[in-house]
């Protein structure tokens, strides 16, 4: 039941909302993994990161200044950002900390003590 | 991933003397393209990106926003030659000496952008922003190339 109330939010999202998925990258740097996600014209106030049941769900939203002009030729998108990753269980999910620098939202995700390696002393 | 990057078809009404441009443009991403797999990944040469560009225009300036995630400010290029917008740069790689990683779907390396300006534009008078790993660029227009209001008097 729990998970059918679940999926109709999603569905109701999806309907309101176009999201396109940005590029990311995933660095294991000692006892972190750093999710590097690529979400440009996205600030701090844009952004919407959660964890629920081990899944990462990451929506960025973008506030461009609007150009006083006619647009002449356009590569851009402009739908925001979604993506949702699956996070390992050795994972701390309490100590995941996120900081955004010029369209780059870095995630670090801390390995739980007890899957770091160990030396263990013999007595 | 697509081939070639999605236009949508309002740009097409950018044409006239500009057409072989655009094309030129399009080559250009084309010879830019990253090949995927690991010939791609592991060649240097091969590596790159192209990243979106969107130009704009009002009665005074010509104005080019170009996606840039990630980038230091020192390490964008932008030059300007016979009408000609060139944005260049390298994005460093961020996997530092011992990282690994784990999976990758960002470009690192060079990029090269040149648009043909739809108007004559003062080259002395750019400016150019980068917030939010978006950079603009403002392009003033010539004098000549700026609309003109002809006041007629009648008698």
């Amino acid at each position: 039941m729990n998970t059918l109330v679940r999926e109709n939010r999603n569905a109701n999202q999806q309907r309101n909302e176009q999201f396109v998925t940005p590029a990311a990258s995933v660095i294991e740097d000692g006892d972190v993994y750093l999710l590097n996600v690529e979400m440009p014209g996205v600030n701090k106030e844009g952004l919407e990161i959660s964890v629920e049941n081990n899944e990462l769900r990451i929506i960025g939203r973008r506030s461009l200044p609007e150009i006083d002009g006619t647009l002449v030729h356009r590569e851009s998108r402009s739908e925001n950002f979604r993506r949702a990753f699956e996070l390992d269980p050795s994972i701390d999910t309490s100590k995941i900390s996120a900081h955004i620098d010029q369209g780059i939202l870095t995630l670090r995700l801390p390995k739980a003590e007890q899957v770091k390696p160990r030396k263990i002393t013999v007595s | 991933m697509s081939i070639i990057r999605y236009q949508p078809p309002e740009t097409l009404a950018w044409s006239g003397l500009n057409r072989l441009s655009n094309l030129r443009d399009e080559l250009d991403t084309l010879f830019e393209m990253p090949l995927w797999g690991n010939f791609g990944r592991q060649s240097q040469l091969f590596s790159g990106w192209s990243p979106a560009l969107d130009l704009y225009q009002n009665n005074d300036n010509v104005i080019v926003r170009v996606e840039l995630p990630g980038m230091r400010k020192e390490d964008i290029e932008i030059s300007l030659q016979d009408g000609m917008l060139t944005i260049s740069g390298e994005r460093k790689s961020e996997t530092a000496e011992g990282d690994k990683a784990e999976r990758t779907e960002r470009y690192v390396g060079k990029f090269r952008r040149s648009v043909s300006l739809p108007t004559q534009v003062d080259s002395s008078k750019v400016t150019a922003t980068y917030r939010d790993g978006i950079l603009t660029v403002t392009l003033s227009k010539a004098e000549e190339a700026k609309p003109k209001q002809i006041q007629v008097n009648v008698a």
